[in-house]
């Protein structure tokens, strides 16, 4: 495994990297996006949670159907609740992101993680979480942390994934970890941690997982380390 | 021989210093793998009080390839054979949550005929990768047959496949809009008739391993995962259902056409590795009813793959899309910036999520015993490291 490292190399090319997110923010704010609710920055508080007008004659189940992305029309009423619960309890400390059929996206600011992934989990019942993604935005000189949450004993929520995201520094990649609240992300952490140098307060390990044991570069899933000859 | 004490006071005498065990001492630190024929690619540090593992630090990696970062440098399309490299016996599964998350970021719509074979093409998928594992499991409990029969009864479905993709094993069959050919002349008698062969099998697997006494002895009531703990542990697949969760996301968030099939989801409630050996079995049988309705329902003709452009393409967005794979739910989160080549490709693959059973389990548990319950987790390294 140590032979990984030979086809790298580390170029520090931080400026004018050739991958560059149109909207500096969150890209939710497509015109035609007729799922999301609320297009601003995140920090800037979200106003446009109501309910879309009509929303009320809609199923509230979350049936196979609406799966098929033709049918985006459709108010997904049954995410709107969550999501109005959500915002009824924490108010402008949670901002959501958009609302799909099966799928809600809130972003919070790093210091109120932990309480807000609590409430979830003991109030919403997202008992545990999927997946950890951090990506990196050069441009915004921020990284983004999502935890995919989804449930496991509430069967209303079984199909539904629910992403909380927070962004952190760049250069100063720091966040509280949610170890303490989802058990389940100990190892997709510690993966962020290697991949993408987000120091995760809490979390027992910030430690290397799958790179080799000398890795001495950059965390490869910074934008600016370049797959040798690419 | 002299007794203890006396043994002290000659050595105090000699000025020797007295240095009691510790109970460090007794500990032995084992390396399991990755060389190790038990553990595939992967490895994973025990520490051994006598019989009894006390400590696991799993230690995976040793397959790391990359996955994530390759994608970034590939178009949609390019992407596809390379996605599929960390599990090979089970690509059309890692390939269809791909497409199903492109085609949800540029809204490609797949026509009918094109879903229904791609579902067909990746339950014979689960049945090759689940022979496979079912092979190992076998071996590795001692039971040759075991490695036999499967491996053997596998080729059944490689054939299938190789007449339907072309290739026996990295098919890159799935693609965002459908697959790339369409079914050949007969294919559907071929597969019925090889179905009907192959539950016949499965009826003999169960007399020859399942209700196999020694089997039973070697795997009932070794690793108990208790529902609580593996909802805890976000475990997935196989090992969620062995411990009496019913999840399947063919059931809780159907795909393409999988609404319109009549299955059940298998679980059992032992939480042992018996359970987490059967659910697998219990699995290939569902899945022989699940191809033979969907080779019923399948329209007798028309389109198999929307007509793409030459770099597909979508708006800005994300796509969050799971498919029930052989180790449970593998998920894909993309996000577009709107280019040819995806922003970000984050896989969210079962054998990952399960690793963490693997300490909860092994401690505790005889070194005897760490076959049985590493293999019954369904775990498949090079997927996990990606």
């Amino acid at each position: 495994m140590n032979s990984d490292r030979d086809h790298y190399n580390n170029t520090n090319n931080t400026s004018g990297t050739k991958s560059d997110l149109k909207h500096s923010t969150h890209y939710g704010s497509e015109p035609s996006d007729a799922d999301h609710v609320s297009g601003e920055a995140p920090g800037t508080p979200s106003s446009s949670l109501k309910p879309a007008s009509g929303d009320g004659s809609m199923p509230s189940t979350s049936s196979p159907s609406k799966l098929s992305r033709g049918v985006a029309e459709l108010v997904p009423t049954f995410e709107k609740r969550i999501a109005v619960e959500i915002t009824n309890k924490f108010g402008q400390i949670v901002q959501v992101i958009f609302i799909k059929p099966l799928r809600i996206k809130i972003a919070v600011e790093p210091s109120n993680i932990v309480e807000v992934a609590t409430f979830l989990r003991d109030d919403l019942g997202f008992d545990h979480a999927e997946s950890v993604a951090g990506t990196d935005y050069p441009k915004d000189n921020q990284i983004e942390v999502i935890y995919h949450l989804g449930s496991y004993s509430k069967v209303e929520l079984t199909g539904h994934v629910l992403s909380l995201t927070t962004r952190t520094n760049r250069d100063d990649a720091s966040l509280p970890s949610l170890i303490s609240v989802y058990k389940s992300v100990e190892y997709h952490e510690r993966e962020t941690f290697e991949m993408l140098g987000v120091y995760f307060e809490g979390h027992p390990r910030n430690e290397r997982f799958l790179l080799p044991e000398d890795w001495a570069d950059i965390p490869p899933l910074r934008k600016e380390f370049k797959i040798k000859g690419r | 021989m002299a007794n203890l004490e006396d043994q002290i006071n000659e050595s105090q005498k000699a000025g020797l210093e007295i240095v009691k065990e510790s109970d460090e001492d007794r500990l032995m630190t084992l390396s399991v793998g990755p060389q190790h024929p038990g553990s595939g690619h992967f490895r994973f540090t025990v520490k051994v009080d006598g019989d009894y593992i006390v400590h696991c630090d799993p230690d995976p990696g040793y397959v790391h390839r990359g996955e994530e970062k390759m994608t970034e440098y590939r178009n949609f399309i390019q992407n596809i054979p390379h996605l599929e490299r960390p599990v090979i016996h089970d690509s059309n599964n890692i390939t269809y949550s791909y497409s199903l998350a492109v085609e949800e970021l540029t809204g490609i719509e797949v026509p009918r005929r094109g879903q229904f074979i791609r579902a067909i093409a990746s339950e014979l998928n689960r049945q090759v990768y689940t022979l496979y594992w079912l092979a190992i499991y076998g071996i590795f409990l001692g039971h040759s047959t075991m490695f036999m029969w499967p491996t053997g009864d596998r080729e059944l479905f490689i054939d299938l496949l190789e007449a339907l993709t072309g290739a026996r094993v990295t098919h890159a069959f799935n693609i965002p809009g459908g697959v790339r050919n369409d079914v050949p002349n007969g294919f559907k008698d071929r597969c019925l008739r090889q179905i009907a062969y192959y539950e016949k099998r499965l009826k003999e697997y169960e007399d020859i391993f399942y209700n196999n006494p020694l089997v039973r002895q070697r795997t009932e009531g070794i690793g108990i995962l208790s529902k609580e703990d593996a909802i805890r542990l976000g475990v997935t697949g196989s090992v969620l259902r062995a411990s009496g969760v019913p999840y399947d996301i063919r059931k809780v968030e159907p795909y393409d056409v999988y609404n319109e099939i009549d299955f059940n989801v298998q679980y059992m409630k032992g939480c042992d590795s018996f359970s987490r050996a059967y659910v697998p079995f219990l699995d290939m049988k569902e899945s022989c009813h699940i191809i033979r309705q969907l080779l019923d329902k399948m329209p007798a003709s028309g389109e198999v793959r929307a007509k793409l452009q030459s770099n597909p393409r979508g708006p800005p967005g994300e796509a969050y899309r799971r498919v029930e794979s052989g180790r449970g739910a593998l998920g894909y989160y993309i996000i577009s910036d709107g280019s040819p080549k995806p922003y970000r490709v984050k896989i969210s693959v079962g054998s990952f999520r399960n690793m963490l059973a693997l300490p909860h389990l092994l401690v505790g548990a005889k070194m005897g015993d760490m076959p049985v319950i590493y293999w019954a987790l369904n775990y498949w390294p090079v997927e996990a490291d990606r």
